[in-house]
């Protein structure tokens, strides 16, 4: 499989997925400057984490408008598998690729450390190598990670089984106290209806080696590629 | 013609730095002080002679780049 990892000014966990990606799993990995003009001949597309832009004006509001950004929703209008993490969660609600938008956490900290997240639907191309319900310890890293959408849409996502991962205690109950950031029905990662675009605001490519003492994160990777692997089936591609 | 332009999240939704600054105020005895609210001011000059064109110009601005709709509100005067 070749995976894209998009490079926008200020991502810093860019080389983190490379390496998972390629070192890990052995996949062939390309790396997307921001400024590029086509993702021919990729398989799946990731949004590293970061602070693109420097964060300005809002988490992710400028590296939207990232020329790369318009061949993302390309690829993912054509069905291509997009993961966004953290700051690519970010940049994915604010291009309108999921619905919802972020707000500061709710302790206005920085938090950065392991939590535990439920996988709710582990019948997604991202999760498919979890068991339901199973919890992961993932850590994440982030000032705005308080996920807020209307509650219309909020509705329709708990039906549709959109929401993919929440915020949990070890044991896997969804408690106020086991929210870090205040998000909205302890969400911590969603997918879109149509199910090929995942955002999630705990980084997985941080503890996917047993040499770090964890791999949990590894079932997201390895969920991709098994979901490829599936499917593989032409993809609508955009060449510039 | 400058756009000065207020940017504040909508009523309803949880500000967490206003809520830190209104407990602040609080402790210095500023009883009287409720729902603060924060947000952000940016001007803009915008090179339009006619004010309609501006506006329709600093709408524009707002709602596909400056404001967050979801989440936030915002207010503009042209002058």
């Amino acid at each position: 499989m070749k995976i894209g990892v998009v490079v926008f000014p200020g991502s810093n966990c860019d080389h983190d997925c490379e390496h998972i990606f390629k070192d890990v799993l052995g996949q062939s990995v390309e790396m997307i400057w921001h400024k590029e003009s086509s993702l021919a001949g990729l398989d799946a597309i990731v949004l590293p984490g970061g602070f693109s832009y420097g964060d300005y004006l809002r988490t992710g509001a400028i590296a939207r408008f990232s020329p790369v950004m318009g061949l993302v929703k390309e690829f993912a209008k054509g069905g291509g598998m997009v993961l966004g993490i953290c700051n690519g969660f970010q940049i994915l609600l604010e291009a309108g690729l999921l619905p919802g938008a972020m707000l500061r956490n709710k302790s206005l900290h920085f938090i950065c450390k392991d939590v535990s997240v439920k996988v709710e639907n582990a019948a997604t191309a991202f999760t498919g190598a979890c068991q339901p319900g199973q919890v992961l310890k993932i850590p994440i890293a982030h000032a705005d990670g308080n996920y807020y959408t209307d509650p219309v849409t909020l509705a329709a996502m708990q039906a549709n089984a959109q929401i993919v991962l929440r915020y949990c205690t070890p044991e896997g109950k969804s408690t106020p106290e086991a929210n870090p950031n205040g998000s909205l029905d302890n969400i911590a990662g969603i997918i879109n209806a149509a199910g090929n675009v995942l955002g999630m605001m705990p980084h997985p490519e941080r503890c996917a080696e047993t040499i770090l003492g964890n791999d949990d994160g590894k079932l997201i990777f390895l969920s991709m590629l098994e979901s490829l692997k599936k499917d593989k089936k032409p993809l609508k591609m955009v060449a510039g | 013609m400058k756009a000065k332009i207020h940017i504040t999240l909508k009523q309803g939704i949880l500000d967490p730095q206003g809520k830190a600054i209104e407990h602040a105020l609080g402790s210095l005895g500023f009883k009287n002080a409720g729902n603060v609210r924060v947000g952000k001011y940016m001007e803009v000059d915008v090179n339009e002679t006619d004010k309609a064109k501006a506006d329709a110009a600093v709408k524009a601005m707002c709602e596909k780049l400056l404001a967050n709709t979801i989440v936030e509100e915002y207010r503009y005067e042209l002058g």
